[in-house]
């Protein structure tokens, strides 16, 4: 038995090498079509990528594209797709930081206050299709896509008309006002001249409790079971229709901290600089990290990596976009490379329970006879 | 051969259920042109139904029909296409440069082929390797931004573009203006323009139908022509062919399809090509016709509007046209006058208030309320405000599109086994 076991865990260990691989293999290809040299672009990025300064600026990028693959993949666990983190956590940092602003509070209450205010507008907003869902039998993938779309435009309103920031002479900026310093979170550590935000913290906490959640709870093994097999998860007392609104709020409620880690540690407004899209990176993450928190983690660190390495390509002539078809590449990899060993370990694990129960057999004959 | 009759009459069946009956989409039609017709009278607003309203009314709604057509293809098939965004986006990037590089119908072409070539990927990962659909879709979104990116970087900086914009396309395709009843040239000959006279004298309904039509019928591009085409092609082929009722067999039942000797992968594959090749389509025409221009973010959202229009049209050819139209009005009112969406409230209410009525009579109580509340609303909206914010009418595809999924689900019928992935030779599951 052991045998088979080290033989799936090997197995599985080939979805990301392959997927890395070929995707450092397919980035390479477009490098050698456009002339440029793979082996210096990728060694320049090893060498710049590895300064602590960049480390630091790597984490700073994957603590909200963390976040953003928990989101994403609390929904995916039970084959929930929420597609419209991008909206949840737009609208959800744009409520918290004009929420954030108006009120005084101390400290630590302060940042609770502007976190709560951001999940629950998160929560608020993925519940539409939650309940578009189990009252109306709308799929959740349309009325996401069409809800990011609404909040999008809502957004664009609520911020030129009712929560921008009047404007002082004849300056332009379109932003909420800022937040009083009692809001912001000081920098853990200056390393390099790059401030490490101290949301990370936080993050790794929400990593720690989603883990817990999910592998460690009645309503996680519910919510795994539902993703596993609905018809059994129903069958054996779980209301399909109540973990779709708990997951999707859930979700929705993760969701809103996206742009925490930002809001607090750099902007102190929302303004329109701050990182849009990372809804749907938040998708590729949790993908690429099968959506497991280790894993979600390990891929956030891995695009926040590529982001900040690249920017040296530039300096070399190199254009540095070549790392959005490497990110593109190593998701596609991914959910292809995990389809195919599913079906190898599955084939294994049938092999592995037809020997056992011949070797059963076997011994019953023996105890017969 | 000999599987056909039995299998078609089955299936025509399940499907006069959710039938769009185009003779009902023509009575709204009509009655929403009377409807708007009043409006125009009532609030004095001529942009509402003038012909330059409806002329930017259908170039704007053709890239939404062409998504919504592929994705019929694709979704008749059984494959959900979340990826028409990314082909789009494939299909400007390589229309531009094949615009930009051998003139205009090299454009149309390469954008229809890089938007089949984004789909081959989502046929190879759905339908070979059983990824699940929606995620491949959204992979190739990813994967088709980046990869429009790394191009433009490459074939365009230093060319009078960068990486986020192309050159001007200079070359055109051809348009043309019918003579006589728009005012077009006939061999040289300036012909009368008889609708546009119809237009100016600003009649009831008369002049509005005669401005309706004159607007397709100015400055028409050959794209839109064929575009307009398509949607009857779209409806005799997939429901007047054999290959047709093959392809949608395997979105509405592959296994039963399998066993009576359908190639369903076969199937699966073309329909998602098309549709790929029909998104391309959608977005060369976005850059040959609409801006000159590829830019980053042309698309904005155009394949999940078609998408939308795709679900309102009940996954029809003439329902999305319906669908793509409705969009492509609001938008063109939006682009041209401020004044004239505030008179749209009007309609909305009315119409509203009129299909809550229609609701209650039928007992159709939860879509009756909500209708006229929505319609009450509207109208109290109408008279106490001057102007509708523009991104209020930026989002109405996708709240139309949320408020019929939530008040006639039950009357959408999507095929049965769309979005499921299907293996070769497995149990039905």
């Amino acid at each position: 038995m052991s045998g088979t076991k080290l033989r799936i865990a090997l197995l599985w260990l080939l979805v990301p090498v392959s997927a890395i691989v070929l995707a450092f293999a397919v980035s390479s290809i477009a490098l050698l079509a456009i002339g440029a040299d793979p082996v210096a672009a990728f060694s320049s990025m090893a060498s710049y990528g590895m300064k602590p300064s960049s480390l630091v600026s790597t984490i700073n990028r994957a603590v909200p594209l963390f976040v953003a693959g928990l989101a994403v993949a609390i929904g995916f666990k039970m084959n929930l797709f929420n597609i419209g983190v991008e909206g949840q956590y737009r609208l959800a940092t744009l409520f918290a930081a004009a929420a954030g602003a108006a009120v005084t509070l101390p400290a630590p209450l302060h940042i609770v206050f502007i976190m709560l205010v951001g999940m629950v507008t998160g929560a608020a907003w993925a519940s539409i299709a939650a309940i578009l869902k189990v009252k109306r039998g709308v799929h959740e993938v349309v009325s996401t896509i069409m809800l990011n779309s609404i909040a999008t435009g809502l957004g664009a309103y609520l911020l030129s008309n009712h929560l921008r920031k009047p404007a002082v002479g004849s300056e332009l900026l379109i932003a909420t006002p800022p937040i009083p310093k009692s809001g912001w979170l000081p920098a853990l550590a200056v390393i390099g001249g790059e401030e490490l935000r101290s949301f990370l913290l936080i993050a790794v906490v929400l990593g720690i409790a989603v883990y817990m959640l999910i592998w460690r709870t009645r309503f996680g093994y519910d919510l795994r079971a539902s993703g596993i097999n609905p018809d059994a998860a129903r069958a054996s007392g779980v209301d399909p229709d109540r973990m779709v609104m708990r997951t999707m709020l859930i979700s929705g409620g993760i969701a809103g901290l996206i742009g925490m880690s930002d809001l607090f540690g750099f902007f102190h407004a929302y303004t329109l600089d701050l990182p849009t899209g990372l809804g749907f990176e938040g998708i590729a993450v949790a993908l690429v990290g099968l959506n497991h928190p280790v894993g979600v983690a390990i891929a956030a660190l891995l695009f926040g990596w590529l982001d900040r390495a690249s920017q040296i390509l530039d300096l070399e002539g190199i254009p540095k976009e070549v790392i959005t078809i490497t990110k593109g590449v190593t998701i596609l990899s991914v959910v292809i490379a995990y389809e195919v060993v599913k079906r190898l370990v599955q084939a294994q694990q049938i092999k592995a329970a037809a020997e056992a129960t011949r070797e059963l057999e076997v011994q019953e004959e023996a105890v017969a006879a | 051969m000999s599987w056909g009759t039995t299998d078609t009459s089955a299936l025509e069946a399940a499907q006069s259920a959710g039938r769009v009956n185009i003779r009902r989409i023509l009575l709204l039609v009509g009655w929403a042109i009377i409807l708007l017709s009043a409006v125009r009278w009532v609030t004095a607003e001529p942009e509402l139904t003038s012909s330059n309203t409806s002329g930017a009314a259908l170039r704007l709604a053709v890239p939404i029909l062409l998504a919504a057509l592929g994705g019929i293809y694709s979704e008749r098939t059984g494959v959900a296409n979340i990826g028409l965004e990314g082909m789009m986006i494939l299909g400007t990037w390589f229309g531009a440069w094949g615009g930009w590089q051998y003139g205009a119908w090299w454009g149309v072409g390469l954008g229809v082929a890089g938007g089949a070539a984004g789909a081959l990927v989502h046929a190879v990962a759905t339908v070979n390797f059983g990824v699940n659909q929606i995620v491949s879709g959204v992979a190739i979104n990813i994967l088709a931004a980046g990869v429009a990116r790394f191009l433009s970087v490459v074939a365009f900086t230093g060319a009078g573009g960068g990486a986020t914009q192309s050159p001007q396309v200079t070359s055109q395709l051809p348009r043309l203006t019918v003579p006589v009843l728009a005012g077009g040239e006939l061999f040289g000959w300036q012909s009368p323009d008889a609708l546009g006279w119809l237009e100016r004298q600003h009649w009831f309904l008369l002049s509005d139908v005669g401005a309706l039509f004159r607007g397709f019928m100015v400055d028409l591009s050959i794209l839109t022509l064929i575009s307009l085409l398509l949607v009857p092609a779209t409806w005799f082929f997939l429901w007047r062919t054999r290959l047709g009722l093959r392809m949608r067999s395997g979105g509405e039942n592959p296994w039963a399809a399998e066993s009576l000797g359908v190639r369903v992968y076969t199937v699966k594959y073309i329909g998602v090509l098309i549709s790929g090749a029909l998104a391309g389509l959608a977005g060369a025409f976005l850059v040959l016709e609409a801006a000159g221009i590829y830019r980053e973010g042309q698309t904005g959202g155009r394949g999940f509007i078609g998408l939308a229009a795709m679900i309102f049209g009940n996954w029809r050819p003439s329902g999305a046209l319906a669908a793509a139209g409705l969009f492509g009005y609001t938008d063109a009112l939006n682009l041209r006058s401020a004044q004239a969406v505030h008179a749209l409230l009007l309609f909305v209410a009315v119409a509203l208030v009129a299909l809550g009525s229609w609701y209650l009579y039928k007992r159709r109580i939860f879509g009756g309320v909500l209708s006229l509340l929505l319609g009450g609303l509207t109208f109290v909206w109408f008279t106490v405000s001057d102007t509708v914010p523009r991104q209020f009418v930026f989002i109405t595809p996708y709240v139309a599109t949320l408020l019929v999924l939530a008040v006639a689900s039950q009357q959408l019928r999507m095929p049965t086994y769309d979005g499921v992935t299907f293996r070769k030779g497995s149990q039905i599951s």
